[in-house]
């Protein structure tokens, strides 16, 4: 398919400019002016819209395909929160406005949102306080560590690693770098749970706090969290509890009830907002009483005459970890959520959840190998070791389902097991939507018997089959100008066909 | 996996040619294959000075990156130009056009701390 | 009840039994009774239509009737109806990062496209496929800039967002990072003040076009001074305004960052905005964020790709270039979307009213006694203006005659209590212009 770049013409237009009604042309001195026009596209609104209309039709998304992605847990995004973002009153408030003087008045409803949704998330989690600013899970992390930080600081603790179990999300490791600790990377045990004796061995006045998701990322539930924490605690380090698989626990078990004394969760996991092709997404933090004070500023209070607004009189704070209050219409969306499944609903998420993962590893486990045989929770791990065997690795898989219309599952991740195939079907799927998928992967189980060469033309059936990811690393043209200026770009040209 | 005799070896799967003074440094058979086509080498400057062990170069592939340790403490006094062009060089002949880095020896002594060849080739037996 | 659950008691029930258990109960059993929610106290689930109308009422209480002549890096533009409704498409907004790039072709290829954009609007050679938003990319700049030269120090012109100042404040302050703040002077970069700070302990200095005065400058001079000694330039930038004025990369910046919400997406009370960051070529692998590339598939088809993920979180850990996994990627097809909507004449015409439009309310209030515009550079859409009073309660009175008048410079700089900024889009009439002079002038003067 041509870029639009390469349908663009001279001197064709689309989006009209009005006609200025101020009677008067403004000139900027030459020197401060641009030497030519940006370079981007003359096309028609028609063009600018079948192009997008097409190229959207080269995704798999959660409306048209099963996406069981583990650890990304791609619900169904309920149509009405789209609606609910999109009222004038929301998606056109200016954010400066309650920075005015007394202009907290003007943004009520938007202020009472942020108020409810942090009331509501303490609820859920058993934390105390929550900061709705970060923008993303990993920006949560980094505030939150940057938290734990100014706590080790306040009470002159001399602290320096921060510990992660060798299947954490590499966010973790990332972001605890970032804010100047070492890592220390604690092994699991054959039971895919962490080795509580090399926990032991490595702990020791030095180290800062424990990252750690729970179910881990494996799908296991830790049941040792309390003694995992007491022992964490023992040495002033602090629990950081990675919301990303918050999806298995909802009304069940409770961060905060767990020992955790600072977390973050992921809208676009547990409360369903759309993941946007990778973003955006909203990283809330909470924290219990320890941390409390050092919580990103502005907050937002209900002060004593009911007016909501923010608060800046925080003087532990760590600051701003954002430009304004969090990625608010997704907040908005994630508030609408959780006020439609209310109690019960959040439960039967979680239970969904966790029954349709173990349905699918009591149907898969006698095919695939399973690297802990055990119940899981919302997600099930599965090993492609028997399929790599015979010449079909996890990749290869991946790519036959896309020829079946199912978006793959997670492979490669967690690093911890070889060939894993991570699946997390998500509560929203139907018993026939995984009896098709167990069927898929069972015939792809089969094939890799009867003829695993077959296996590397997948995917057939897609616009593009297995891009030379090398060849993009080694060139990286990552951009259509600087491309058609370089002499070893033309040599991609030539190659390309339409 | 080859391995070439006269050179001496790290566990990180550096090898090291010493000629007088002077230590060519480059990664292994093995580790050129662990890490698949390769698409980019991160060379230190000339004039550099580094202990033994110290990380001075890193490799990256498609799916995974790399560090690489210095063998022997001394001072870069050459590094391989045409690896910025063409780091497939590492794939293809690792052990001669795919050399990276020319150290001017500070201590000989700390050969000890490296393996042979033989003690190099057990190491990858046990590692399967 | 979870509207959102397929399964009937009865398919329940067979899964149940293929799994081996008798209840769901069971399948928690790992979660020992000790460790059960101390309490789980949730109102119970409402319908579709009690919570839309729930969050009508909300958002009846917003006050989004004001006109806006307030901007303060966020501006009131016009969105095109076939950007809203091309980005509302499920394909794009219900997919996940491209990690199968076979099955996500659509996206690939939009923020391919979108890079080359963002690239063309600021001079630059390469570009990320966004960071979360203007504030936290000026953010990553600097810690890309501490990772390049390895130095550990920052220069901030007065002249960039305060906005931005706190949260890189936040950073600096908790990371170890010395940060020398350069006040402006006359409302632009005083050269001598960042000459005196330019030392070889710099990684880099950050200057913003237009500044948050509104004031447009030419940062040339300074970028070749602190390229001199090694230190490299942040340039923070509005988008629209690019369309007219000299690019960053004509100026020799090394790093632009800047806030796309102007280019197609609501305001949305703060967000999701988009973040976009582009740099020279050379410092590719230094760069946070993913980055998208074209190649080629086994039939020799073009196709496009994440690229060099090796330096990024969940390969390098620990040793990762930035702990971001998740961009604003809807926000950025989103705006590449505008870009291409408004094309290379329609880009330029849209900066080229809004700069009239400004022009023409520049005039009106200079008329206005009590007024002062304070101007010594020209400006693009937002200018500062001195009030013979204290501009916050100025703004606050604007407020019952309808207007979100400006933002006071008061909030964050001391001693300014009485200036504002003012902004105007193309979205300002001239009728609205008018009456907003005229009631600035009841406001002051009656």
């Amino acid at each position: 398919m041509k870029l639009i770049f390469e349908k663009s013409v001279s001197g064709r237009r689309s989006f009209e400019i009005p006609v200025s009604d101020v009677g008067i042309k403004s000139e900027i001195a030459a020197k401060y002016l641009r030497q030519e026009s940006a370079p981007l596209p003359e096309v028609t609104e028609l063009e600018v819209v079948r192009h997008y209309t097409q190229l959207s039709r080269r995704n798999y998304c959660i409306d048209t395909n099963f996406y069981p992605l583990g650890s990304c847990t791609m619900k169904y995004n309920p149509k009405f929160t789209e609606k609910v973002a999109a009222f004038a009153g929301m998606a056109d408030l200016h954010p400066l406005l309650p920075q005015l003087r007394r202009g907290e008045t003007l943004a009520q409803g938007a202020l009472e949102v942020l108020y409810e949704m942090e009331k509501i998330l303490c609820e859920i989690t058993g934390m105390d306080h929550y900061t709705m600013q970060p923008l993303a899970g990993a920006h949560g992390e980094l505030t939150g560590v940057m938290m734990m930080a100014a706590y080790h600081k306040a009470k002159g603790n001399n602290k320096k690693y921060i510990l992660v179990p060798d299947s954490a999300h590499g966010t973790n490791p990332a972001t605890a770098a970032i804010a100047g600790y070492e890592i220390i990377t604690i092994p699991s045990n054959d039971k895919g749970v962490m080795d509580l004796v090399q926990l032991k061995a490595n702990l020791s006045p030095e180290v800062a706090g424990l990252m750690i998701t729970n179910p881990n990322t494996v799908g296991i539930f830790d049941s040792d969290i309390d003694q995992i924490a007491q022992m964490v605690h023992s040495v002033d380090g602090l629990m950081y509890y990675d919301g990303a698989n918050l999806n298995a626990i909802l009304g069940r078990c409770r961060p905060g009830d767990m020992g955790f004394d600072v977390m973050h969760l992921n809208v676009h996991k547990t409360f369903s907002t759309p993941h946007g092709g990778g973003g955006p997404g909203a990283g809330p933090v909470g924290v219990n009483k320890k941390l409390a004070k050092y919580l990103p500023i502005s907050r937002v209070v209900k002060r004593d005459d009911g007016v909501f607004a923010l608060d800046y009189d925080y003087p532990d704070s760590i600051g701003y970890v954002a430009s304004l209050y969090g990625n608010f219409a997704l907040l908005l969306r994630a508030y609408a959520y959780i006020l439609i499944l209310g109690k019960e609903g959040l439960i039967e998420a979680s239970n969904h959840a966790v029954l349709n993962a173990n349905y699918l590893m009591a149907k898969l486990k006698k095919n695939f190998d399973l690297p802990f045989d055990r119940i899981c929770m919302h997600e099930v791990v599965l090993s492609a070791s028997r399929q790599a065997a015979r010449g079909v690795h996890a990749i290869d898989i991946a790519k036959y389902l896309i020829d079946q219309n199912v978006h793959p599952p997670t492979v490669y991740f967690p690093l911890t097991v070889k060939e894993a195939i991570m699946i997390e079907p998500t509560e929203n799927e139907s018993k026939q939507t995984l009896d098709e998928f167990i069927a898929l992967m069972l015939e792809a189980d089969k094939l890799s018997q009867s003829d695993p060469e077959s296996f590397h033309s997948f995917p057939k059936t897609m616009p593009v089959s297995r891009p030379d990811e090398v060849k993009a690393a080694r060139e990286l043209n990552t951009n259509y100008f600087q491309r058609l200026s370089s002499s070893s770009a033309k040599k991609v040209k030539e190659t390309v066909s339409f | 996996m080859e391995v070439m005799e006269d050179y001496f070896y790290t566990k990180e799967h550096e090898w090291v040619r010493i000629e007088d003074n002077i230590a060519i440094v480059g990664i292994s058979e093995y580790a050129q294959s662990a890490l698949g086509d390769i698409t980019f080498v991160e060379l230190p400057e000339v004039g550099l000075e580094i202990e033994q062990f110290e990380q001075f170069a890193s490799v990256e592939s498609v799916k995974a990156a790399s560090d690489i340790y210095c063998p022997l403490s001394g001072v870069v006094i050459e590094v391989n130009e045409e690896l910025s062009d063409s780091p497939d060089l590492i794939n293809r002949d690792c052990y001669e056009k795919g050399w990276m880095v020319k150290i001017e020896i500070s201590n000989l002594e700390d050969k000890v701390n490296l393996m042979t060849s033989t003690e190099y080739q057990k190491f990858l037996e046990s590692l399967e | 009840m979870n509207p959102y659950i397929a399964n009937t008691e009865s398919e329940i029930q067979k899964m149940l039994s293929a799994v081996g258990a008798k209840s769901i109960d069971d399948l928690f059993v790992d979660i020992k009774p000790a460790q059960r929610p101390k309490s789980f106290d949730l109102p119970t689930g409402k319908s579709e239509m009690e919570v839309v109308e729930h969050i009508r009422r909300l958002s009846a209480k917003n006050r989004n009737d004001l006109i806006l002549f307030i901007g303060g890096g966020y501006y009131d533009h016009y969105v095109p109806a076939a950007v809203s409704a091309l980005i509302s498409r499920a394909e794009f907004y219900t997919a996940y990062t491209p990690y199968q790039p076979e099955c996500s072709q659509g996206t690939l290829q939009a923020l391919y496209e979108y890079q080359s954009s963002i690239c063309g609007l600021t001079g630059m050679e390469v570009a990320n496929a966004s960071i979360y938003d203007g504030g936290t990319a000026l953010y990553e700049a600097v810690m890309m800039a501490i990772r390049i030269t390895g130095r550990k120090r920052i220069i901030m012109d007065g002249g960039v967002s305060p906005i931005y100042r706190t949260i890189l404040r936040t950073y600096t302050s908790n990371l170890d990072i010395e940060f020398v703040e350069a006040p402006v002077a006359h409302g632009q970069a005083d050269r001598a003040e960042i000459a005196k700070q330019l030392d070889d302990k710099t990684a880099a200095v950050i200057l913003q076009n237009p500044n948050f005065f509104g004031t447009i400058d030419d940062h040339a001079d300074i970028m070749s001074q602190a390229h001199k000694k090694g230190i490299l330039v942040i340039a923070s930038v509005y988008p629209i305004a690019l369309a007219l004025l000299k690019t960053p990369g004509e100026m020799g910046a090394d790093i632009v960052t800047g806030e796309g919400q102007s280019l197609g997406l609501s305001l949305n009370f703060g967000g999701p905005y988009l973040g976009f960051m582009a740099t020279r070529k050379e410092f590719i692998r230094k760069m946070p964020g993913r980055i998208v590339a074209e190649t080629t598939d086994a039939a020799g088809r073009r196709c496009f790709v994440n690229t060099l993920q090796a330096r990024e979180q969940h390969i390098r850990r620990e040793k990762a270039t930035s702990n971001i996994c998740t961009n604003v990627s809807l926000c950025a097809v989103q705006a590449s979307m505008f870009m291409t909507l408004l094309g290379k004449q329609g880009l330029r015409q849209l900066a080229q009213l809004n700069l009239d439009k400004a022009e023409y309310c520049r005039q009106l209030l200079e008329k206005i006694p009590g007024v002062k515009v304070k101007r010594s550079n020209p400006t693009f859409n937002e200018f500062t203006v001195h009030l013979n009073k204290d501009a916050s309660k100025v703004i606050e009175d604007m407020i019952a005659k309808g207007f979100a008048a400006g933002f006071p410079l008061g909030r964050y700089y001391k001693g300014m209590e009485n200036y504002m900024i003012v902004a105007v889009t193309e979205k300002r009439t001239r009728e609205e212009i008018e009456l907003y002079a005229k009631s600035l002038n009841e406001v002051l003067n009656s």
